[in-house]
């Protein structure tokens, strides 16, 4: 069993998506495949993009679990988190696509490389997310989980208050 | 020659036999993609006179060079072409969406329809293997459920779908193929000749690379885009999107209201762009590469649509409302959810019931032929019931799903006179009795009524010519918007981001040469315009059509504009349309009588299509002079 860290998750930054801005372009897919692989592929990129209906649009990647229960669902010790980051770290030599792994992630951010036969998970760029940077709706934010549940205070905070803040003149 | 797949597939529906065979690279590079490169296939791989419903009139759908790459809204297109059962001259719908993305991954530029099912089929393509399905429990289904059935059978949520509903398989003239749920390749009937092919869907899955020539090259110029897209170039699709033209069409007196009767609606606060976006829209998403967004979506709050979700457009909602006379827009929601449902164009619907609530009106068709129903101007609640009606041929319907030109002619007597129509297809929502540069540009459109070959109304709404006056100049202003036009339909980067390319040709081909790695000049994309812009007239001809097809409806010549205001007495007169047409017609290096001269053909490097217009013009010659 991979050590599972722990000390340095509240710093640990992840790709977070907001479905109210996601419009469903999958532009993150397309960059993503760019980078990594030098090709548009969705099935080569480690975010996808996902519409259940109009309405419905959200992109997902890694969110980096602590423990990780894909670091933990693989039998050959394959994968492995880091501290500093997060980043779920794959060694292709012990990898044999298996795809414990993916079952094991609710959110579906893992996928197969469909001809190197190992499983791919969403590296950060190396802290300058790349899908980040392009999506043109800024629906895609590298945030803390600290900071991520700040802005969720936020926006119900807004909300709960909206009619007052009206009534007594102040903009937020 | 990357970018393109590479790859044309072939499906012969009667035998069952399916094949591929190479894209040449030098019929890419003359006719790029999309609808360019798709009428050159429907030409070469179809006899001239042939009915449109008959299996041996081919059915051609194709992406283009960018559909696969990033490029904004360059990702995602494809075109549907064939010879149309309403013009019976060239037919072409393109639609956005994700399907052309995945026909790309799949592998394919191009794939080729002949013959006919002996039984309903569905074509799977997942990559190179390619088969034929049983589509028997498919037949009657809805776009919508025939989308979810085939994602559910095949078991893959990320299969796209483009599939034609009841109407298409009844071959109702007006019949669109829908892809997406939302998105149609709507106009000139290209889903009834799907339908009489047997084929009720095509579902795709590609799994390829699409790779590219200049990757750095091409993120540098995407960058520019996504900027140019966030800005005012794209700002009117991304807040109230194209409904927005309501009040400003209005203000024009150029919105056509109860069939062309009249120019103003009276209603048309309660259906602006603005009111929609208030009241109505939900959310607003892209296409695949799209870093613009357009799609409006709307939801019905309250009333007896509540719950209706769907796309909503200017001219469809313009459609089924005021030239319906309809100032409902939960009832003009359901009238576009309706549609999609069924399968037909919701522009042209919206064409054909305002004819039926003109004809009823005139006392042409009375309530006992439409069991009791009172079609007047306004009533939604009709205007509904015939949208049914007509998508499954029921009633008096099964004469109108014939499309308002041969509906017209069967009905008789004045009828014809209420056809509002180019070429058999049916007006889109400009009242170009005060726009004429639109009205040269809509007459001598090759896919019949249609404001998106040229965008002509351009220059007639920002005030850049003088609009109630035809004269000399207006032919080079369409012929310029068209070859631009066909090149944004054949790439196929969307419609509405035809203001986010600042140097116009320069910014398209530079894109397509860092996809594609072919090197195109501006110059030479322009004459790919013009080439494909001669293609289209080169089918046409070759199906009979003359001068006498490119015209404006009876309406617009012979009714002039009833409202107060800046556009009353507004018409097309014949010397108006004739002078127009002569000035394009010189522009555009053609005869007076609208053919292409074997000069121009071969300028244009179009050497080998001048059998066509040869044809034409010699044996009515050698005939003449037999006669003699």
């Amino acid at each position: 069993m991979a050590a599972v860290p722990k000390a340095e998750s509240a710093k640990w930054k992840m790709v977070s998506c907001d479905p109210d801005k996601c419009t469903g372009c999958a532009i993150c897919e397309y960059i993503c495949s760019l980078t990594k692989e030098n090709v548009f592929s969705a099935q080569k990129s480690r975010i996808r993009t996902m519409r259940l209906h109009p309405l419905i649009n959200i992109s997902i990647t890694c969110r980096l679990c602590t423990p990780a229960p894909c670091v933990t669902a693989c039998p050959r010790e394959a994968l492995t988190q880091s501290e500093q980051t997060g980043v779920i770290m794959i060694d292709d030599d012990k990898c044999d696509g298996c795809s414990w792994c993916i079952e094991a992630c609710d959110y579906g951010a893992i996928t197969l490389h469909p001809e190197l036969k190992k499983v791919r998970i969403c590296d950060l760029c190396d802290g300058d997310p790349k899908c980040v940077k392009w999506c043109p709706e800024e629906a895609l934010d590298f945030v803390t989980k600290d900071i991520l549940s700040q802005k969720a205070r936020i926006a119900v905070a807004k909300k709960l208050f909206k009619e007052s803040m009206e009534a007594a003149g102040i903009k937020v | 020659m990357l970018g393109y797949a590479g790859r044309i597939l072939h499906v012969d529906l009667s035998s069952g036999k399916i094949w591929t065979e190479p894209l040449k690279e030098e019929l890419a590079k003359k006719y790029i993609g999309g609808i360019g490169l798709g009428m050159r296939l429907l030409l070469d791989n179809s006899k001239s006179g042939v009915d449109p419903f008959d299996p041996e009139n081919p059915l051609v759908l194709a992406t283009g060079p960018l559909s696969g790459s990033m490029v904004p809204t360059g990702g995602n297109g494809h075109a549907f072409v064939s010879k149309s059962p309403e013009s019976f001259g060239v037919g072409e719908a393109k639609s956005h969406g994700h399907f052309g993305t995945e026909m790309k991954r799949a592998g394919y530029d191009a794939i080729i329809f002949h013959g006919k099912s002996e039984k309903p089929v569905y074509l799977w393509v997942d990559d190179d293997a390619v088969q034929l399905m049983d589509a028997k429990h498919l037949w009657g289904k809805s776009t919508f459920e025939t989308d979810d059935a085939i994602r559910n059978e095949l078991k893959d949520f990320y299969i796209r779908v483009a599939s034609i509903g009841p109407a298409g398989e009844k071959l109702v003239r007006i019949a669109c193929i829908m892809n997406d749920r939302s998105r149609a390749a709507g106009r000139c009937g290209m889903g009834a000749v799907m339908g009489s092919k047997n084929l009720k869907a095509i579902a795709i899955r590609g799994s390829k690379d699409v790779k590219v020539a200049n990757q750095e090259r091409l993120l540098e110029l995407i960058k520019i885009q996504h900027e140019r897209m966030k800005g005012p170039a794209a700002r009117k699709y991304r807040t109230l999107g194209t409904p927005e033209n309501v009040l400003v069409l209005q203000k024009l007196g150029a919105m056509p209201t109860n069939n062309f009767t009249r120019a103003t609606f009276d209603a048309a606060d309660k259906i602006s762009g603005e009111y929609l976006n208030e009241r109505f829209v939900a959310k607003i998403i892209g296409c695949s590469s799209c870093a613009m967004r357009c799609e409006h979506v709307a939801v019905v709050p309250e009333g007896p649509y509540k719950g209706t979700t769907t796309r909503i457009e200017y001219e469809p909602l313009w459609a089924i409302g005021p030239n319906c006379g309809v100032g409902n827009l939960d009832a003009i929601l359901k009238g576009m959810d309706l549609s999609n449902y069924y399968g037909v164009d919701a522009i042209s619907i919206g064409g054909i019931v305002g004819f039926a609530m003109d004809l009823y009106e005139h006392g042409l068709i009375g309530k006992e032929e439409l069991s009791g129903l009172e079609l007047n101007f306004g009533n939604h609640e009709a205007m509904l019931e015939m949208i049914k009606r007509i998508s499954l041929r029921e009633g008096l319907g099964d004469v109108l799903a014939e499309g308002v030109k041969l509906a017209a002619e069967k009905i008789g007597k004045t009828a014809p006179n209420y056809a509002v129509h180019i070429k058999g297809v049916e007006m889109t929502g400009y009242d170009i009795r005060g726009l004429k540069t639109a009205a040269l540009g809509y007459a001598v459109s090759f896919r019949g009524a249609d404001h998106n070959r040229h965008g002509a109304y351009g220059p007639d709404v920002a005030g850049k010519v003088n609009r109630f006056k035809a004269e000399k100049g207006r032919g080079k202003l369409v012929k310029e918007t068209e070859d631009l036009y066909t090149i944004i339909d054949s790439l196929i980067v969307c419609k509405f981001s035809r203001g986010t390319y600042f140097e116009g040709y320069k910014d398209l081909a530079a894109l397509y040469s860092a996809v594609t790695g072919i090197e195109m000049t501006p110059e030479e994309l322009q004459k790919a315009g013009e080439r494909i812009n001669n293609l289209g007239r080169l089918f046409n001809i070759r199906e009979g059509l003359t001068r006498k097809d490119d015209t404006v409806p009876w309406k617009v010549m012979n009714v002039p504009i009833p409202d107060e205001g800046v556009a009353k007495g507004s018409f097309v007169s014949q010397e108006d349309l004739d002078l127009l047409l002569d000035d394009y017609y010189e522009v555009r290096g053609w005869t007076k009588d609208g053919v292409p001269t074997v000069e121009k053909l071969n300028e244009i490097g179009m050497e080998d299509l001048v059998y066509i217009v040869k044809e034409k013009t010699e044996k009515p010659r050698k005939k003449a002079k037999e006669e003699e």
